[in-house]
């Protein structure tokens, strides 16, 4: 694996010097040109759980390209491509926000021949597949929004072209966590979220474009109705899915909703919720309390999501190159294994793999007990020798998505019926 | 006038006694009108092209990614939708309804307790040392953020919290309330600990003014505690109490993020609908609720200074 390695960042560091060159900046050293020129910052937006000071700082040892962040929520990232499309240099944006940001033209293609391991991106992203086999693609699902017709169109591309949209940072199959210490049964089925054993002890979340799809999730588990595409309901079947939210709100299922990361590990840690829709990172950080809590599979699937790097239109000159430096550092294996030990994917999983010690490897990413105590990047236990990851391998569980995180064509309409469930 | 004029009489006797006026005037005038125009350019620039604005934009139409100048009054028409049909109340009215009450029951608390404090600080606290001293530790709770002490019920009124674990541990509850958290209980609680100083201030500052010799006459004319209290001491707190009100009602129907955290994110508030869908660009249906909500509350100032003259009383 050493081999990859040092391969992979060889040819990085020569691509890096061929831009360079091509640039025009005289670079033949082997440097990347960023080095060899005044050193260039990139104004990176996303969201806080994405941007690691270990990343940061790696990128500037590397390639010496300053990283600075501007974290702000899922919905701000959006809001500002849209509104100040000059407020970053990079973005690392949700795929199910494409369907606003495209059609503004603030984004532009990403050319798909400075990307060097572009055709390494896992087929998740460019056919929807894991392991051969089609995966669920309800919702905004990364393959539909993958490619544009040109480098400034702002249509998508029906088969794969040159130009792409956003390159994957992240991406993860969520499902519901579980207190196993309190709800002492095994769980199997969404429909235990609404189940009236849990009456006051469960939760959802007050992000209405996810939390209608978990809703609709729980809809289709008790068979009382099933979606042509949960990502993309009409109104009746939106009124159809609040009214059963409405109902359940009304017969005090929830003791609260969550909005943010921090409140969902609150609710579930102070033991008010023992059953709740949640992030991966979220039940790492109960665990990590020292609390028991499962990010339960469930025999429906998991609902996915997907982040990537955009780059805004008006981006050109070096910052351009620098961009496309960084974006191919970060498919290179070192990010790529940082987000894997985090309970994330990476985009180029071979490159990751390089990265990571084969325990690692086997416990993240291929679901076998753990060998040794499981460490995050930041050196913490996470999980004891012998423990086996919630849901199993990559293969199971991405391959188990039924439906991926969406921008419904009825969105307005549906925003506001989630006000009426939250008023009700 | 008279003041202005006697010296520009004085000034300019060359000139006809009339015209040196009307210039003096005129130009006293145009003084005021500089002195106030710093204010006045504030205002402008800061509340009365952002208001224009929002209305504006109320009338526009929008969809996923943009938001297009049109004649539109569909945004209103959402935000009413349902509200004639009678059967059921609509969104809006219930969201209304539920803010009306906090505001409400939160105004009935923090004028009960502000007064009650305001009183003992001014006439209970005789050296104006220890009033200073004692006002001031009113405002010590406001050296760290809203937030911050919102939040910090919360490990207190949990279900496995301080309060539930006490009962328990004593033996009077053998179940954990769980109405002390994410309920209207909650918000009101969090909304009095977080707005009674507004109340205590203006009060105070109004008790203050009070003559003491008026007390002390209806003491001697027999009045007894309650009589004074009710017959001197309200009617000339009453200035204080009603800018205080003012204060505490703004302050609980704008608000969404006490509502949010200590009810839950369960109960709805209208500053939460417009932070959603300005969270999802729809900034037309936004503007549309915040003229809504900008008319509802000007309703209630209005009608409040109906009951009492402002302007006249201080």
């Amino acid at each position: 694996m050493s081999d990859t390695i040092r391969f992979t960042r060889r040819t990085l560091l020569q691509g890096a010097g061929a831009t360079g060159l091509a640039a025009g900046s005289g670079a033949i050293t082997g440097f990347p040109a960023v080095i060899s020129a005044e050193p260039v910052t990139l104004r990176y937006l996303g969201t806080a759980v994405n941007q690691s000071s270990d990343i940061a700082r790696k990128v500037k040892e590397d390639l010496g390209i300053t990283i600075e962040y501007v974290p702000v929520v899922t919905d701000e990232v959006t809001k500002r491509v849209v509104t100040q499309p000059n407020s970053f240099d990079i973005v690392d944006s949700e795929y199910f926000s494409l369907r606003k940001l495209i059609p503004t033209g603030n984004l532009m293609g990403m050319d798909a021949r400075r990307i060097k391991n572009a055709d390494k991106i896992t087929p998740v992203f460019t056919r929807g597949e894991v392991a051969g086999k089609k995966i669920g693609d309800q919702g905004t699902a990364p393959k539909k929004v993958f490619y544009l017709e040109g480098q400034t169109s702002t249509k998508f591309a029906g088969e794969p072209t040159q130009w792409i949209t956003l390159i994957p940072t992240t991406y993860n199959a969520d499902t519901l966590g579980i207190r196993p210490d309190l709800i002492k049964r095994p769980i199997t089925s969404w429909k235990e979220l609404l189940n009236p054993e849990f009456k006051g002890r469960a939760s959802i979340l007050n992000i209405p474009s996810i939390g209608i799809m978990d809703a609709a999730m729980v809809i289709e588990a008790t068979g009382d109705y099933t979606y042509p595409d949960k990502g993309n309901m009409t109104k009746a079947e939106i009124d159809r899915t609040i009214k059963v939210l409405i109902e359940a709100k009304r017969a005090g299922q929830f003791r609260a909703f969550w909005q943010d990361f921090n409140e969902s590990v609150n609710l579930m840690a102070s033991g008010e919720t023992v059953i709740q829709s949640m992030w991966s990172p979220a039940v790492t950080k109960v665990r990590s309390q020292g609390v028991a809590c499962t990010y339960q599979p469930l025999k429906e699937g998991y609902r996915a999501w997907a982040s990537g790097f955009g780059l805004p239109k008006t981006l050109s000159g070096r910052k351009l190159d620098a961009a496309y430096d960084f974006i191919n550092w970060f498919l290179s294996g070192w990010a790529g294994a940082y987000l894997n030990r985090q309970g994330y994917y990476s985009a180029v999983l071979e490159t990751a793999k390089g990265q990571m010690e084969p325990y690692e490897w086997a416990f993240w990413m291929e679901g076998k007990p753990a060998e040794r105590d499981i460490k995050g990047p930041d050196g913490s236990v996470l999980e004891k020798a012998g423990a086996v990851r919630d849901g199993g391998s990559f293969e199971s569980r991405m391959g188990g998505v039924a439906c991926w995180n969406a921008v419904m064509d009825e969105n307005t309409y549906m925003i506001r019926k989630w006000n009426e469930f939250i008023a009700a | 006038m008279t003041d202005l004029a006697l010296p520009a009489l004085a000034d300019a006797p060359a000139k006809p006694a009339a015209a040196g006026l009307t210039a003096r005037t005129r130009r006293a005038r145009a003084l005021a009108y500089l002195q106030a125009a710093p204010m006045a350019l504030v205002f402008l620039v800061f509340f009365v092209v952002p208001l224009a604005l929002t209305l504006m934009v109320s009338f526009w139409e929008y969809n996923e990614y943009e938001i297009i100048p049109a004649f539109t009054l569909q945004n209103y028409a959402d935000i009413f939708e349902g509200c004639l049909s009678g059967s059921d109340l609509c969104t809006t009215a219930r969201t209304y309804l539920s803010t009306l009450k906090f505001c409400f029951l939160t105004w009935a608390f923090t004028l009960l307790i502000g007064f009650t404090v305001a009183y003992f600080l001014t006439f209970h606290v005789r050296s104006p040392t220890t009033q200073m001293v004692l006002f001031l530790v009113c405002t010590i709770p406001f050296w760290t953020s809203n937030v911050i002490r919102m939040i910090s019920w919360i490990p207190l009124l949990g279900r496995n919290g301080l309060i539930n674990d006490t009962l328990r541990g004593i033996g009077l509850i053998d179940k954990p309330i769980d109405g002390l958290l994410y309920s209207d209980f909650a918000v009101v609680l969090a909304f009095v600990h977080l707005n009674t100083v507004f109340m205590i201030v203006p009060i105070f500052n109004s008790m203050a003014r009070i003559d003491r010799s008026l007390i002390e006459a209806a003491y001697d004319a027999g009045a007894t505690g309650w009589q004074t209290l009710w017959n001197v001491i309200v009617p000339l707190a009453k200035p204080g109490i009603a800018i205080g009100s003012i204060f505490v009602i703004t302050l609980v129907m704008g608000d969404f993020v006490t509502v949010g955290v200590m009810g839950g994110q369960q109960i709805a508030s209208v500053g939460k609908i417009i932070q959603v869908q300005m969270s999802v660009l729809q900034f037309p249906a936004a503007a549309a609720n915040a003229v809504v909500l900008l008319c509802a509350v000007m309703v209630m100032i209005l009608t409040m200074s109906r009951l009492i003259d402002l302007r006249k009383e201080l």
